[in-house]
């Protein structure tokens, strides 16, 4: 009997990858799942944060593809590595801060590595030519396999048939007829796929597989960098633009306010490293004062929450500006107008 | 077969399951795992990793806001 062969699968939790590491289970192929956590992944957190997301079935996509599959999943932490890749792309970005080509030829290079350490034999990955206009065209594939430095030992078994044949396939471990052919944007034949395998109820994060793709995400990071004079980020920080109303009066300081109960309770694990207001008098949100505020600004940061607070149209609203250090004092100031906030200070 | 505890407080998903899956992977089959942590995900992403790795979880207790998930290592303990 031949020995059973191992391939490593990209699994990011959407159709296509599951797809793709169906078919190999079909073909009698050893598969294990690898996710990459970026820092900038739609999903995890953001089922925690905001309550009305609550209700939703909190799950991870890829956890759940796996145990559909009945395949073991690696979640890799790569939050340190991938900041050179946001920050100094090689291919440059997509629509927003996305780059996505950087991107996908930095997973595969992860998983080949991870294939080399584990003693499997090559990778799978859901691409499709033509499926995005930036890293999955006809032209990106080989730049994905040599940049990652998998080369043949790459395998998209959507597309294999339009791509030449692989090592894999060339070995015999997998046959080549019972890949497929895939290109384009039309998501038809996944579907029927999918209803096939009885897979149909799969999670599908709309707009890409992160937060970069996000117009407003990647303005808010582009503020920050902007902000700062060069490009660098913590994983606070990003966390931080996913969460509340990000306002700047002024090119030094940011003011992020809660925009319900669980933003405030998630703002709350940040008040030992900002200075925070909160509203004493009335109810209200919680907000983060991100860069050197003087006492003009608190004043003007202070009247900025609350306007959003239930004390909105009263006269005066008693605040508490806190420090990091946990020393406070309390604010009466006037809420600050509609009109006097220029839609200039919304990132 | 000895008793752990790992500290996954204030991380938010994924972050508590690869830390529980980073700890796992230098413990033997038989070992008891605990995770403390605050993001309510991870009651369910850290049992859905152990399914599909084939460790047990013993239990899942919630108290004062946190969670407390206790596993058993399954074997083969390997990658
Ligand atoms: S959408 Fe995000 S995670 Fe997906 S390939 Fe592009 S940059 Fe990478």
């Amino acid at each position: 009997m031949s020995t059973q062969r191992k391939a490593v699968a990209l699994v990011s939790g959407g159709l296509d990858s599951m797809l793709a590491a169906r078919l190999m289970l079909d073909q009698g192929i050893h598969v294990e799942g690898i996710n990459f956590y970026t820092g900038f992944c739609v999903e995890g957190h953001t089922h925690a944060i905001r309550r009305k997301d609550r209700d939703k079935p909190k799950r991870n996509n890829a956890l759940w593809v796996a145990e559909k599959l009945g395949i073991r999943l690696h979640i890799i932490d790569v939050i340190e590595e991938y900041k050179d890749i946001v920050i100094n792309p090689r291919h440059g970005y997509g629509a927003n801060l996305n780059p996505c080509l950087d991107c996908k030829g930095f997973m595969v290079r992860k998983a080949h590595e991870w294939m080399r350490e584990n003693g499997f034999d090559f990778i799978v990955t859901g691409e499709v030519i033509g499926q995005r206009p930036m890293s999955q065209r006809r032209s990106t594939m080989p730049v994905v396999a040599r940049e990652s430095g998998a080369h043949d030992r790459l395998l998209r078994p959507l597309c294999a048939q339009l791509l030449p044949p692989t090592y894999p396939e060339l070995q015999g471990w997998v046959d080549r007829e019972r890949l497929l052919g895939l290109s384009g944007r039309n998501r038809k034949p996944q579907m029927a796929l999918a209803r096939q395998y009885g897979l149909d109820d799969f999670a599908q994060p709309a707009g890409g597989c992160c937060f970069l793709t996000n117009e407003h995400y990647s303005a808010k990071l582009r503020d920050l960098w902007e902000s700062r004079g060069e490009k660098r980020y913590e994983l606070d920080d990003i966390m931080l633009l996913k969460v509340g109303r990000h306002l700047r009066p002024r090119p030094h300081f940011k003011i992020i306010i809660g925009r319900e109960e669980g933003e405030n309770r998630y703002l709350e694990g940040y008040r030992r490293q900002y200075i925070n207001l909160k509203t004493v008098s009335h109810s209200g949100p919680l907000a983060l004062i991100d860069g050197g505020a003087d006492e003009t600004d608190l004043q003007l940061a202070a009247r900025l929450v609350a306007r959003y607070s239930q004390g909105r149209d009263e006269d005066q609203v008693r605040i508490e500006i806190a420090e990091p250090d946990g020393q406070s004092r309390t604010l009466d100031v006037k809420p600050l107008a509609d009109r006097d906030i220029p839609q200039e200070w919304y990132v | 077969m000895e008793r752990f505890e790992l500290d996954a407080r204030r991380l938010l998903c994924p972050l508590p399951v690869i830390r529980t899956q980073n700890r796992i992977r230098s413990l033997r089959a038989g070992d008891t795992l605990e995770v403390v942590c605050t993001d309510p995900g991870a009651s369910h992403d850290i049992p859905a990793w152990c399914r599909v790795h084939g460790h047990e979880v013993v239990e899942v207790a919630e108290h004062g806001g946190e969670i407390r998930i206790t596993i058993r290592v399954g074997g083969p303990n390997a990658p």
